[in-house]
C-alpha cells in the first residue's frame, strides 16, 4: 500500500476534523432555521393573509356545506390540512361562536369607518392613518384596542433611538478605554482593568435593567432634569453598558494586534505614546475596530431586558431620547405571551422579529463589506 | 579622522531586572563617519545602541546606569524631552517597518508629527528625502498608493527616507540589510556611504564583511562588554585583542 492509504493513515484526526466540520456546519444551519421559522410564522403577514378587521363577513354556520374548503379555513384562521381534522360539529360550533361574537360588537364601534379596516396590509403598518377621533393621521402601535392598530414606525423609531444613545455612550468609552489599555496603560494595571470591564458582560441583563430602573433613571433625572423618569435616554445608557465590553474586548484585540514594529516606527520618529496610539495604531487597527462597532449595534438593538425595563414602554412616536419609548424587542417580549397563538397579533410580532433578525444580518453584512474595504485601503 | 565626538558614554550598565546586560561601556563616537558595532547573537551590541535614543524605556524593568552624552549633554538626565531626542536621533530598524499609509504619508508623518504644515515643504522634503534615500525614481510615480506594496529592500529604504526627513544628527541602525537579499543589500550599503556626507551613522551588523565595507570605526562587544573598538581597518587587519581577532576571523562566534 505505501503512501496510497487515503484518510485511513490517521483515522483518529480524519474523525475530528469531519466532526468539528459538521459542528461549523450546524451553527450555519441553525441561524438559517432559526430565521426559516420566525419567517415562516410571519409569512401570513407578508403575503397578505392575515385579516385583523375588527367587523368582518360573517358566513352564517347554515352555509357551511356551500362553503369552499380554502375559504371555510381561511375564515377560521387554521390551513386547509388541519380543517380537515375536525369534524364537521367543532367547525359548526366555532362558526356559531364567530357569529356570536359579530353580533356582541357594540353598534358603535361597528359602525367606526376603522372597524373594516385590515390593520396588517402595508399601508397600515407603515403609514400614518387617521384613525376615528384622532385630528390628523398618526402612526399608532396598539394592538389590543378595539380596533387593532400596528403601525411599525414608533417601533422602529424606540429601538433606533435607544440604540443609538446607547452607541453614542458606549463607543467612545470602550474605544478610549480599548486605545488606554492596548497602547498607553503599564501592564499591571491592563490586567486589572481588561478584566474588569469584561466582567461587565458577566452580569445579566435583567440586573443591569433593574439597576437602570431603580438607580440610573432617578440619577440622571437629577442631572438632565428631564420629565419622564423611564426614557430612550435611559435606557440607551444601560444598553451603552451591555455593549461596552463587547466593543472593549474587540477593539482591545484588533489594536493590541498591531505590529509593535508600527508602534517602534513612531516612537522611534519622536511621536508620543499618545500620537502614536491615535495616529497610527487606531487607523492601523481600523478594521477591526470597526467590526467592533458593528458587533455593538447589533446588541443593542438585539437587546430586550434592559430597554423593556428602563424605557418606559411607550409607543409614541417622537426624536426626542427624554421622551419614553419602545423598542421592537421589548414589544414581542412584553406581547407575545398575551398573543392568541396563530392570530394576527402573534403574526405581526413574528413580524418584528424578521424585521430584527433583517436589520442586523444586513448591517453585518454592509459592515463586512466596509471591513473588506479598510483592510484594502493599506 | 578626525572628526569632533558626537556620542560620548561613561560606564553605561543596564539591567534587566537584575541581569546586567551592559558591563560599564566608554566609547566616543565620531561625527559624519559610520561607526559598526559587531559580535556574537546576544552581546549587547543592539540593546546599546537603543540606549542613544533611550527606545529601552519601551521595555519594562530595565535600568541603565552611568553616563550617556550626545552632543555634550546628558540624554538621560531628568529634564530631557524624549521626543526631542528621539528628533535628533532616527533610528531604522532590522525589519523594515513602513506605517500601513501611502508612500507620501509615510514621509509626511514624521514632519506633520514635528510640526511642518505647509503643504508644498512637505512635498519638497518628501521628493528630497526619497532621493536621498535612492528612492525617487523608483516610487515618484505612485507616491500615493501603499507602501505596503514595495519590494522589502524598498521598505527598508523607505524607511530610512522617513527618518532623514526630519534631518536627524545621528541614525542608528540596527541590522538594516539583514532581512534583504544581496543586490538590496548592496543598495542599502552604497546608501549608508552616500548618507554620511551629512548624518552621523551608528550601525549594528552581523555580517563583517558589510562592516569593513562600509565603516570607518568597529566595535566589538562580547557578552556585556566592549572589547574593542578602534578604526575598522585596524579592527579586521590587526586587532589588539584575542578575542576580536577570533571573532574577526571566523573562529568562533
Amino acid at each position: 500500500m505505501g503512501i496510497h492509504r487515503g484518510h485511513n493513515a490517521r483515522p483518529l484526526e480524519w474523525i475530528a476534523e469531519k466532526f468539528i466540520f459538521a459542528v461549523s456546519l450546524s451553527a450555519i444551519a441553525m441561524v438559517f432555521l432559526i430565521f426559516l421559522f420566525v419567517g415562516r410564522e410571519a409569512l401570513p403577514v407578508f403575503l397578505g393573509d392575515t385579516d385583523s378587521a375588527l367587523v368582518q363577513t360573517v358566513i352564517p354556520s347554515k352555509d357551511m356545506e356551500k362553503t369552499a374548503p380554502d375559504r371555510l379555513a381561511r375564515y377560521l384562521g387554521m390551513s386547509v390540512s388541519e380543517l380537515k381534522t375536525k369534524d364537521a360539529d367543532t367547525l359548526r360550533t366555532m362558526m356559531e361562536i364567530r357569529e356570536e361574537a359579530a353580533n356582541e360588537v357594540p353598534a358603535a364601534v361597528r359602525d367606526d369607518k376603522d372597524a373594516k379596516v385590515d390593520t396588517t396590509e402595508w399601508r397600515y403598518l407603515l403609514k400614518p392613518h387617521q384613525w376615528t377621533g384622532y385630528p390628523k393621521p398618526e402612526y399608532i402601535w396598539q394592538p389590543v384596542s378595539s380596533i387593532h392598530k400596528y403601525n411599525l414606525v414608533p417601533l422602529v423609531i424606540g429601538s433606533l433611538k435607544t440604540t443609538l444613545v446607547g452607541l453614542a455612550f458606549a463607543v467612545p468609552l470602550s474605544l478610549a478605554a480599548a486605545l488606554y489599555v492596548s497602547q498607553l496603560a503599564p501592564p499591571s494595571w491592563k490586567e486589572w482593568i481588561k478584566p474588569g470591564i469584561e466582567f461587565l458582560s458577566g452580569i445579566p441583563s435583567v440586573v443591569l435593567g433593574a439597576f437602570a430602573f431603580l438607580v440610573l433613571a432617578g440619577f440622571l433625572q437629577d442631572i438632565f432634569g428631564y420629565r419622564y423618569r423611564l426614557n430612550a435616554f435611559v435606557a440607551g445608557i444601560a444598553l451603552g453598558l451591555t455593549a461596552v465590553p463587547l466593543i472593549f474586548s474587540i477593539a482591545e484585540d484588533a489594536l493590541t494586534s498591531v505590529p509593535r514594529s508600527y508602534v517602534q516606527a513612531a516612537l522611534a520618529l519622536g511621536a508620543s505614546k499618545w500620537q502614536t496610539a491615535w495616529q497610527v495604531v487606531l487607523p492601523a487597527a481600523a478594521p477591526g475596530v470597526f467590526a467592533a462597532i458593528v458587533l455593538g449595534f447589533g446588541r443593542c438593538i438585539g437587546e430586550t431586558m434592559v430597554v423593556l425595563i428602563a424605557s418606559g414602554n411607550a409607543s409614541v412616536v417622537s426624536w426626542d431620547i427624554f421622551d419614553s419609548t419602545r423598542s421592537l424587542t421589548a414589544t414581542i417580549a412584553a406581547e407575545m405571551a398575551e398573543a392568541v397563538n396563530g392570530g394576527h397579533h402573534y403574526r405581526v410580532l413574528f413580524m418584528l422579529g424578521t424585521l430584527l433578525f433583517a436589520v442586523t444580518f444586513t448591517t453585518n453584512l454592509l459592515g463586512d463589506a466596509v471591513m473588506q474595504r479598510l483592510k484594502k485601503q493599506r | 579622522m578626525s572628526a569632533a565626538p558626537l556620542i560620548e558614554t561613561k560606564n553605561v550598565e543596564l539591567f534587566y531586572g537584575s541581569s546586567r546586560a551592559l558591563k560599564g561601556i566608554d566609547i566616543t563616537i565620531k561625527e559624519k563617519l559610520v561607526t559598526a558595532f559587531i559580535g556574537p547573537s546576544g552581546c549587547g551590541k543592539s540593546t546599546f545602541l537603543r540606549c542613544f535614543n533611550r527606545m529601552n524605556d519601551l521595555i519594562d524593568n530595565v535600568r541603565i546606569t552611568g553616563q550617556c552624552l550626545i552632543g555634550g549633554e546628558d540624554i538621560y538626565a531628568k529634564d530631557v524631552d524624549v521626543i526631542e531626542l528621539r528628533k535628533r536621533v532616527g533610528m531604522v530598524f532590522q525589519r523594515s517597518n513602513p506605517f500601513p499609509k501611502s508612500i507620501y504619508d509615510n514621509i509626511a508623518y514624521g514632519l506633520r508629527l514635528h510640526g511642518t504644515k505647509d503643504k508644498s515643504e512637505i512635498d519638497g522634503i518628501v521628493e528630497s528625502s526619497l532621493r536621498g534615500a535612492a528612492l525617487w525614481d523608483e516610487v515618484k510615480d505612485r507616491l500615493h498608493s501603499s507602501a505596503l506594496g514595495l519590494s522589502g529592500g524598498q521598505q527598508q529604504r523607505l524607511c530610512i527616507a522617513r527618518a532623514i526627513a526630519i534631518r536627524p544628527e545621528i541614525i542608528l541602525m540596527d541590522e538594516p540589510a539583514s532581512a534583504l537579499d544581496p543586490i538590496a543589500t548592496v543598495k542599502i550599503e552604497e546608501l549608508i556611504l552616500e548618507l554620511k556626507k551629512e548624518f552621523t551613522i551608528v550601525i549594528v551588523t552581523h555580517n563583517m564583511q558589510q562592516a569593513t565595507r562600509i565603516s570607518d570605526y568597529t566595535a566589538f562587544f562580547y557578552i556585556g562588554e566592549l572589547i574593542e573598538y578602534d578604526l575598522t581597518t585596524k579592527i579586521f587587519t590587526n586587532p589588539a585583542k584575542k578575542q576580536t581577532e577570533d571573532y574577526v576571523t571566523g573562529r568562533f562566534g
